[in-house]
């Protein structure tokens, strides 16, 4: 067992740390609202190399593990920022996997394509991450993996989390990339993956809102001490330390078993997405609780976490869904 | 990084695996349980055959020399199996204690008892009026010709009425700070004035209350230093930083699959078809999962000489207080049959489940309380002034 990143993973953290500490301070995710994206932050990361080292390097990328990326996502967790990177890496992975033509102008950066994370109904998907800023979405339709283009006047749905989603429609003349087993397997990977790299940055927002919380306990005086120093408070942040430590191993692990323990990669990627989504929801909101009205004041920046915790998971689905996915990869037989 | 506990540890666990699945017969833990006493002579004996008493020892003291990760392999699969091995688990404790702070006397004398399963020492540090502050002992001893007079009683020192030995927290000092005026001695359950008396619990496990009436301990029984057991006390509690509760959370959801894939609703489907059934044991397992990966953090980073401090009290917390909301929450989503009690025929489960939740109440409780783990991680962990 060794828990530590290598030294190599530590100056991947350390560069993208520093670029969203120049590129993504919580003035910038600000001035990002309400669309939640800056073209800015997005060109950095892509000219950092952020969606050529999601790909194998015989389809032309760096070739980096999930759990390298998961590290990645932490730091974009941290810094709640606006900038569509897990969704573009997962869809870039996939269009290596299916052997899509469209890969290399996606490396180039002359598209940006993301990815549904629930399959289309009726031909509609609803709420698509970073669909109002792509170009292109991949789609399960059926058994269908489609490539959907993404209107030039594709309207942004006002939500939450001041993310970029959009309600798309399957064209009937979509590109179909894959089909049958192949499209519904290669869909499947890309989800959990998805579902890793979400609960890696869940804990990254929960460990940062900790972070500002703890901060605020220790300065802000009441009845003549800080408030940190009352059990009540002191208490809850020790009990959500033990979360956000477990939800950053779980998401770290499940990272880690993509490569190393496939067999059980399916199920961490459910249990770490359920325990990230709890785990960032119930940090940031006792961050915010214990700032008292200042929490509830847009002017501080706990209020920039509890949103987003609680956006960047439902866009897939609530905990408890995901709990019931671990059961489906445990018991086999899915419930109704 | 790597996830994996490292081939020596697997190969490890695979013997004390196949160990217990021989050993740990049916007919030793329906014993343990009906006694309420975690310790069987037979049991203790096959593990002393194996020199697993001390596996972490180095080998010149008596042990086999593995490293943490091994130890630790192997304590999750006696955690798993619920072997009883909580008075070797005390015995050794004090056993190493004696190793590291003991006179050359007190090694001669207990070391090679201990090694052989021979002996049973318990551990006196709580009393009636301190649990979770056991460096409040009031127990006194007082110096009496070559040895001391000790007066006082001690709370739950389990498996006193069946042990040679209590490792006893007392208070030789009153004029100076409580952590100072404290010294530990090693005495024989056989002096006169020593009483032990049961305390049974919600657990169904017994433990005692014993007192201690002028009873005479030789000078020689005197562990470390005179008003140094504070020290000694640290030197005891080192090695329990480790805490989970991961093979009870492991156990309880096994037996609740073996109900959800046996019992029927009322449209003769199983139970595991059920959409909150399935939620309800995906989130236990998850809950598994996390407490297994915060104890074995604490573990690893004992293992390259990092102290835990606050990981290891966010190992104990989260675990204990998972398996409490776990054994809560599955005990009634089995209905109204999760009423039906450990040894009652028609329990489902044989009653394990509504055991768990007995059981798990007293792991929120016992080395350290809930209330203890989060000072610790709030001063430690998380730089927080000290509370009132």
């Amino acid at each position: 067992m060794d828990l530590r990143p290598s030294q190599e993973q530590q100056q991947l953290v350390d560069a993208f740390a520093s670029l969203y500490a120049a590129e993504a301070p919580t003035s910038k995710v600000r001035d990002a609202e309400p669309l939640g994206f800056s073209a800015e932050l997005w060109t950095r990361l892509r000219e950092t190399g952020a969606l050529e080292m999601a790909v194998p390097e015989d389809r032309g990328g760096w070739g980096a593990t999930l759990l390298d990326l998961a590290l990645v996502a932490e730091q974009h967790g941290r810094a709640v920022a606006p900038a569509p990177l897990i969704e573009a890496q997962v869809a870039a992975r996939l269009l290596a996997r299916v052997g899509a033509d469209v890969l290399p102008e996606v490396l180039s950066g002359e598209r940006l394509v993301t990815v549904a994370v629930r399959p289309a109904r009726a031909g509609a998907l609803a709420l698509v991450p970073a669909g109002a800023v792509a170009d292109h979405a991949l789609a399960l339709d059926g058994d269908r993996l489609v490539l959907v283009d993404v209107p030039r006047d594709v309207r942004h749905v006002n939500n939450s989390g001041c993310l970029p989603l959009a309600d798309l429609d399957v064209p009937p003349d979509a590109t179909v990339l894959a089909e049958g087993g192949e499209a519904v397997e290669a869909y499947a990977r890309a989800l959990d993956e998805w579902r890793v790299l979400t609960a890696a940055a869940l804990a990254g927002i929960a460990a940062r809102a900790l972070e500002i919380g703890v901060a605020y306990v220790k300065e802000r005086q009441a009845f003549g001490v800080a408030i940190g120093s009352f059990q009540g408070v002191a208490h809850r942040l020790a009990d959500r330390a033990s979360e956000v430590d477990g939800a950053e191993l779980l998401a770290r692990e499940a990272a880690w078993s993509a490569a190393e323990e496939p067999e059980r990669a399916a199920e961490l990627a459910a249990m770490a997405f359920g325990f990230a989504a709890e785990t960032a929801r119930d940090t940031t909101y006792h961050a915010l609780h214990f700032h008292g009205g200042y929490g509830f004041m847009l002017e501080y920046d706990a209020q920039l976490y509890f949103r987003r915790a609680r956006a960047w998971a439902n866009v897939l689905c609530e905990p408890r869904a995901a709990y019931r996915r671990v059961a489906d990869v445990r018991y086999a037989t899915a419930g109704s | 990084m790597d996830f994996r506990l490292g081939e020596k540890s697997e190969v490890f666990r695979k013997e004390a695996r196949e160990f217990l699945r021989e050993v740990l017969t049916p007919e030793v833990l329906e014993r343990c349980h009906r006694t309420g006493v975690q310790h069987d002579e037979g049991f203790a004996a096959a593990m002393r055959d194996k020199g697993w008493l001390a596996p972490g020892w180095p080998v010149e003291y008596g042990g086999q020399g593995r490293d943490p990760m091994e130890v630790l392999a192997f304590s999750e699969e006696m955690a798993r199996a619920n072997a009883p091995t909580y008075a070797l688990g005390t015995t050794m404790m004090i056993a190493w204690v004696i190793q590291q702070v003991g006179t050359e006397e007190q090694k001669r004398e207990i070391l090679p008892k201990a090694l052989a399963a021979e002996i049973v020492i318990v551990l006196g540090f709580t009393e009636a009026e301190n649990g979770s502050d056991a460096a409040a002992a009031k127990t006194s001893a007082v110096r009496s010709g070559d040895g001391w007079t000790i007066n006082g009683s001690k709370m739950f020192t389990t498996n006193a009425h069946i042990g040679d030995y209590v490792f006893l927290l007392t208070r030789t000092n009153t004029e100076v700070p409580k952590h100072r005026g404290l010294t530990t001695f090693l005495v024989p359950m056989d002096q006169p004035g020593v009483e032990v008396r049961p305390v049974h619990t919600l657990s169904g496990e017994r433990t005692n209350i014993t007192f201690y009436n002028d009873v005479h301990v030789s000078d020689a029984w005197r562990i470390g230093e005179v008003d140094g057991g504070w020290p000694v006390m640290t030197v005891a509690l080192a090695r329990e930083h480790n805490a989970g509760f991961v093979g009870e959370q492991d156990r309880l959801l096994a037996n609740v699959e073996d109900w959800a894939h046996q019992t029927l609703d009322d449209d003769g489907r199983p139970m595991i078809e059920d959409p909150t059934v399935r939620e309800r044991m995906g989130r236990a397992a998850t809950e598994a999962e996390v407490s297994r990966l915060l104890q074995r953090r604490a573990a690893w980073l004992s293992s390259i000489g990092v102290a835990a401090h606050a990981k290891g009290s966010m190992s104990k917390l989260f675990s204990s207080e998972r398996l409490e909301r776990q054994a809560a929450d599955l005990t009634e989503m089995i209905g109204t049959d999760g009423l039906r009690s450990w040894g009652e025929p028609t329990a489902p489960c044989g009653g394990e489940i509504e055991h768990a939740v007995r059981h798990a109440k007293g792991t929120t409780i016992y080395a350290g309380s809930s209330e203890i783990q989060r000072n610790i991680i709030a001063q430690h962990g998380l730089g927080l002034p000290r509370g009132k």
